[in-house]
């Protein structure tokens, strides 16, 4: 018994390559993990960088939190979440986006976006089969599919496109390994939204290619001009989509760790049996204050909403005012303008702006390969702090 | 998305609500909107008597700002034509009172009044408040401390353990 251990814990020791499962091992390191370490470090720092709102939860849902403490609610829920919220979460997805969902079968409570988007991909995935999304994306897209033993396969988005999502483009990539699309619009990092005759095109795709759509629409809140229809309200696409969404972005509640998904009961089943055996449910404290955010939360909501506009407004103004060209965002808080013309890489960019300038943005790259020649700039910083960082900008590149 | 005269000049106000100076330029620029337009919707709310005026927030706690507020409840008599408004004009009339209010509840007005020393308004409310005729009695309440003014949390939070860079 002991030798064996011994054995084993030698085999698997530090210089061993085998410690670490390969396709673990394989991942790249996130691309700004140096330069957050390098941002942490500084003083100073007026931070373009937080994929997240600077506001605090609003207070009647914190309070809710309180007041579920108090009364001693600190119990498990039920794996699919409490039935409360999943009837709050389909009233709202109804009328909001126009999708009817049970309630007691196409809906799930997880933690975050992030679990539901890794649970649906682990309920469908089998090695080797491919998922095709579009970069740049949110740095989670791309290691959630390997680290499911899927293959991701990434369609460009260009500027010229206003960084939607070109169907003729997505028809490329498909090849009959293909299992899943997904999809995220407002997306992170480009702030772009796609037309419905763009989703449209996309669902046709997905029906006519037989594909489950997973959309991740967790900015859909934040959406400043009309919002066209979710992916899952076109017609023939229910049955095939899973949405995502969550708390995080529109009721500023990422630390909360709570989001859903809504989808057609196979694979809200599937998704279920995975959460279940990982996760168990979604903390309940989270559930009962996400509740209070959809019964109570629209005014809030909406007043953050005209806020996050009014700095977009600022921000791209001053942005294409000092030559950093950017397409209007229409949604989510972040802004992408090119920096290719000042001759410096998105990464040399985004170093010397923050050791000359101590501006945090992050470089394009992060958000995949064909980020190269742009930076995300988060817009959810207040407006005195987004006006220094403008001043800063101009004066780095009069600098250069 | 074209937003409506109205939406405008409720974000507008908004704004300046907020920070009454800030600039036709920066309001424009954060609206979307021509300076020219954001002049004039305010020249129009100024007419209208929709904006009555600016104010400055002071913080009283700074020793040299010092005041003594106190919110008076009035109970008065209401009389048969006017109700308590012949009441409630004569006391707006004292420069010493802020705010007058008719409210619900045990009294009628609930007043605030500033001055620079407790005995100061002290004195206001016997010699001047008191024996107006109609007023039946007062209740003062002296401000010890303020939390939040005008939409305005006074005491800061703090600051706690947040990420630079968030992907
Ligand atoms: C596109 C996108 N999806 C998902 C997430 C994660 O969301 P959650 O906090 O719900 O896990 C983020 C967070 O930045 C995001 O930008």
């Amino acid at each position: 018994m002991f030798f064996w251990m011994k054995k084993k814990t030698m085999s698997a020791s530090r210089s061993s390559p085998d410690r670490i499962a390969r396709h673990i091992a394989a991942l790249p390191r996130s691309g700004i993990r140096d330069f957050f370490d390098l941002v942490s470090a500084m003083e100073d720092v007026v931070s373009l960088g937080i994929g997240e709102p600077d506001f605090v939860t609003p207070w009647h849902i914190r309070e809710a939190t309180i007041y579920a403490l108090d009364r001693g609610h600190t119990s498990y829920t039920s794996n699919l979440g409490l039935l409360s919220l999943r009837r709050a979460v389909c009233e709202y997805v109804a009328g909001d986006f126009g999708v009817q969902y049970s309630p007691e079968n196409e809906c799930i409570i997880t933690v975050g976006v992030s679990e539901a988007l890794d649970v649906i991909l682990r309920a469908l995935l089998n090695p080797g089969d491919e998922v095709v999304y579009h970069e740049p994306c949110y740095v989670s897209y791309a290691p959630g599919i390997r680290m499911t033993h899927g293959v991701p396969v990434a369609v460009s988005t260009r500027e010229s496109d206003g960084f939607a999502l070109d169907p003729a483009a997505l028809a490329r990539a498909i090849t009959p390994r293909t299992k899943a699309l997904l999809v995220n619009f407002p997306n992170n990092p480009t702030g772009a939204n796609l037309s419905q005759e763009a989703k449209q095109a996309i669902a046709g795709l997905a029906i006519e290619n037989d594909l489950v759509v997973i959309t991740d629409e967790i900015y859909s809140e934040l959406t400043y001009g009309a919002r066209s229809p979710s992916l899952a309200a076109l017609p023939g696409m229910k049955d095939r989509t899973v949405f995502l969404h969550g708390f995080s972005k529109a009721y500023a509640m990422t630390g909360y760790r709570i989001g859903y998904a809504c989808g057609p009961p196979d694979l809200i089943e599937a998704m279920m049996k995975v959460h279940q055996y990982t996760m168990l449910c979604a903390s309940r404290l989270a559930q009962e204050a996400a509740v209070e955010a959809l019964r109570n939360g629209r005014r809030e909501m909406e007043k953050m909403r005209t806020e996050y506009r009014q700095r977009r407004n600022v921000i791209v103004r001053r942005l294409n005012e000092m030559g950093l060209p950017c397409v209007p965002p229409e949604g989510a808080f972040y802004v992408f303008p090119r920096v290719r013309e000042t001759g410096l890489s998105s990464h040399e960019f985004a170093m010397r702006l923050l050791a000359e300038k101590q501006v945090a943005v992050v470089p394009g790259t992060a958000f995949g390969a064909c980020g190269e020649g742009y930076i995300r700039c988060s817009y959810a910083t207040a407006l005195d702090e987004i006006e220094v960082a403008m001043d800063r900008l101009r004066d780095f590149l009069a600098g250069l | 998305m074209n937003r409506t005269e109205q939406e405008l000049r409720q974000e507008i106000l908004a704004l300046i609500e907020r920070n009454a100076r800030l600039e036709v330029e920066k309001i424009a620029e954060r609206l979307g909107t021509p300076p020219a337009d954001v002049a004039r919707l305010i020249e129009e709310m100024e007419a209208d008597r929709t904006i009555l005026g600016y104010h400055t927030l002071i913080n009283e706690e700074k020793p040299d700002e010092a005041r003594v507020r106190a919110v008076i409840e009035v109970a008065v008599r209401p009389e048969r034509d006017g109700g308590f408004d012949r009441v409630a004009h004569r006391i707006c009339r004292f420069p010493e009172v802020r705010t007058v209010y008719l409210v619900s509840g045990q009294s009628d007005l609930r007043i605030e009044v500033s001055g620079a020393t407790m005995r100061e308004v002290a004195g206001f409310v016997a010699s001047k408040l008191a024996p107006i005729d109609g007023v039946r009695s007062t209740v003062t309440h002296f401000l010890l401390k303020k939390y939040k003014e005008a939409g305005v949390f006074l005491d800061e939070e703090e600051d706690y353990e947040r990420l630079k860079i968030v992907p």
